[in-house]
């Protein structure tokens, strides 16, 4: 092979490697850095209350929605479906949760709030979804949420849903599980 | 130096040379379009009428990803390496290929790849069932157990087609004659380097996605698994990565072949040379910018659709500047309308219409009506059929005369092109109605509101179908009667691959020729 052609061919497949290589190590914390950035991944961590007038005058309807990740065995729902509040009102709701199973898990509850323009105006003081969730086989729990809307909700908005992905994370949380025994 | 090629079988198996890889890369494509094909009219035969008829859902999904996955991988793709095989080194004046030993491997793995993939769809579970795009999780957590065959069977192609394009940039870059310098290349040598790079760039890429599916199923990963804290969307852009480029790559080649052909039949020099030279690369530039716009709904920040929407509508600009210029080449020519030249007036026309449907799907807003809609399927169709697959047909028209030494029948080959533009017209046209009225994609069975067009959509596919029978007859039939061609076969052809004889000898242009 001539020399000019083995110095393109060269470098053309070490292209191709870093290319390959680039798919695994950069494009998806580079994906999840420009969530961040964006704010696309952010459904909120807890919330200071602070002092805040409530507004009387306007309702927006709170809807709450649970569903299972694929495998996930456990019975999951709202105790309330829907809400009315008026911004600024701080609110208490519980969703249901029980192992069905006979042996112990721990699952993790992932929020998700709809429309995206509502995200930063929804504020959650207390919630479940800040801990993991260790329940023995057969056992039930009730998970509070405590919330608040706040008063800068762009007009527009009039309905939020807040929905919880429930996954099963007994796996990755081992060392919690043997805490509970 | 004058031995010709060997005898029997063996010559295909061991070939390096690149006329011969060339021919069996353009009669694999050519099998893969009829395979393809076949699985279009089943889904077509299925839509002509609302219900379910022939075919069960489950089957329907499979037809509709395979018939993508064979035409674009396995006769869009194959058949430009083909032409770049056959032409690339007669029109820079290089002997061969630079490497011919890889030339030979990277066709080779291709008919394993593609009956890997056909297998499929004898397996238990059935054959990939989620779409050409393969999203995960349809692909991962909810795709039948053959989806690991599928995986590696992209991994050849994206082997084969790496292959190619480190080839394809070492003989131009490498073997071009004295004289031949960059700015004198013929314009289908421009197009093929570009897309080359694009295909190095991206086929990569392909292969990640698939790679992190491939973990995901079998080795406990969560890239695009939620649970694991992963993200499908992620996918999505990985794909569409990749995914974009990909379209280029399967229309710069065609933008090189009609710049061949328009300027012979016009008897004009092509308009613009340097300013399609820039503008293929400008629209290969830009293809790694728009990716997201195949993705407007699946709820991306505001700031994002509006610089995927602009990035995209810029892509216009230089697309027109081409359009203009194939124009600006025929305005005030000699013009005669031989079987290519039909087909790539058509390619003009109607890839333009493409191009208007795409700057609608680009309108971010407007995009969430259209989104999943029969209309882009009208919109990749007119951009691909017309696209590629006319310029395609165009080059075998064009060159075969040189390949095989003897001239197809005119008059045979006119009746092919216009039954091929009325077929198409009429499969595709109605769809852009069908789904601006809002008919989804990939459904076998549809609200009879619909019935009108699907009718249509599937009277036009089998004339299509029947149109490229007659292709294959045409081909044949030239092969083993036509009338001998003269060396130079068109009146107004210039370029190097014309000065040498017709069929063209087995080793041309051992010794390089003078370019002045």
């Amino acid at each position: 092979m001539e020399k000019g052609t083995r110095k393109t061919v060269l470098r053309l497949a070490l292209s191709a490697v870093l290319m390959f290589v680039a798919v695994f190590t950069i494009m998806p914390p580079l994906y999840t850095l420009l969530c961040e950035v964006t704010g696309l991944r952010k459904v909120g961590g807890a919330y200071e209350a602070e002092e805040i007038k409530v507004d009387a005058e306007r309702w927006v309807n709170v809807q709450f929605v649970a569903t299972h990740n694929d495998a996930m065995p456990w019975e999951f729902r709202p105790m309330t479906y829907k809400v009315k509040v008026n911004p600024g009102q701080k609110t208490v709701i519980k969703y249901f949760a029980k192992n069905n199973t006979d042996r112990p898990m721990v699952a993790q509850a992932v929020p998700s709030i709809t429309p995206f323009s509502a995200v930063n105006y929804f504020h959650k003081i207390e919630c479940f979804c800040f801990n993991h969730q260790p329940l023995e086989g057969g056992e039930s729990a009730e998970l509070g949420l405590e919330f608040v809307v706040d008063q800068d909700l762009p007009k527009q908005v009039t309905t939020i849903t807040l929905s919880y992905t429930l996954f099963d994370i007994t796996e990755q949380a081992k060392p919690g599980l043997a805490q509970l025994n | 130096m004058a031995h010709g090629p060997a005898k029997g079988l063996t010559r295909w198996l061991y070939t390096t040379n690149h006329k011969d890889i060339g021919s069996m890369y353009l009669w694999f494509s050519f099998a893969m379009f009829f395979l393809g094909g076949i699985f279009a009219l089943v889904i077509r035969a299925e839509l002509f009428e609302p219900g379910l008829q022939i075919v069960q859902p489950e089957f329907f999904n499979q037809m509709t990803t395979m018939h993508g996955l064979v035409m674009v991988f396995g006769a869009v793709m194959p058949a430009f390496v083909g032409l770049a095989n056959w032409m690339v080194p007669m029109m820079i004046g290089a002997p061969d290929m630079a490497l011919p030993r890889m030339n030979n491997l990277s066709f080779w793995i291709l008919p394993f790849a593609f009956a890997m993939l056909a297998s499929t769809l004898f397996m238990e579970g059935g054959g990939p069932n989620f779409g050409w795009t393969f999203y995960a999780p349809l692909s991962t957590t909810y795709a039948p157990p053959s989806v690991t065959f599928f995986i590696f069977a992209i991994h050849i192609m994206g082997a084969s087609s790496i292959m190619g394009a480190i080839n394809i940039i070492a003989t131009i870059l490498n073997m071009r004659a004295p004289g031949m310098t960059l700015m004198k290349m013929p314009l289908f040598v421009w197009t093929w380097l570009i897309t080359a790079y694009l295909l190095i760039a991206v086929m990569p890429v392909l292969a990640g996605a698939v790679t992190m599916m491939l973990m995901d199923i079998h080795f406990g990963t969560s890239f695009f698994d939620a649970a694991g804290g992963g993200d499908p969307v992620l996918f999505q852009h990985v794909f569409w990565f990749f995914g974009h480029p990909e379209v280029y790559i399967m229309i710069l080649p065609a933008f090189g072949v009609v710049s061949a052909i328009i300027p012979t039949f016009a008897r004009k020099p092509l308009f613009g040379y340097s300013s399609m030279v820039y503008a293929t690369a400008a629209i290969a530039i830009l293809s790694f910018m728009v990716w997201a716009h195949h993705m407007f709904t699946v709820g991306l920040p505001f700031i994002g659709e509006w610089v995927f929407m602009i990035a995209t509508m810029a892509i216009a600009v230089p697309t027109g500047v081409k359009v203009f210029n194939w124009v600006t080449t025929m305005y005030k020519g000699a013009l005669t309308f031989e079987t290519p030249m039909l087909f790539s007036i058509a390619f003009v026309i109607l890839f333009t219409i493409g191009g208007f449907s795409g700057l609608m799907l680009a309108i971010a807003p407007a995009d969430f009506q259209y989104h999943d809609t029969y209309f882009v399927v009208a919109h990749f169709h007119y951009v691909l059929v017309p696209g590629a697959i006319f310029s395609i047909t165009a080059a075998v028209y064009y060159w075969l005369p040189k390949w095989c030494g003897r001239m197809y029948d005119e008059v045979l080959g006119k009746t092919h092109f216009w039954l091929a533009f009325i077929g198409l017209n009429l499969t595709f046209f109605p769809m852009h109605f069908s789904g601006l009225a809002g008919m989804p994609r990939r459904i076998p069975d549809y609200n009879p509101l619909f019935a009108n067009w699907n009718m249509l959509s599937s009277v036009g596919a089998f004339l299509f179908g029947a149109a490229q029978v007659l292709f294959l007859y045409i081909v044949i039939r030239a092969i083993v009667s036509g009338r001998k061609a003269t060396d130079q076969v068109w009146e107004g052809a210039h370029g190097l691959e014309w000065t040498v004889p017709s069929p063209a000898p087995y080793h041309t242009f051992t010794t390089p020729p003078k370019v002045d």
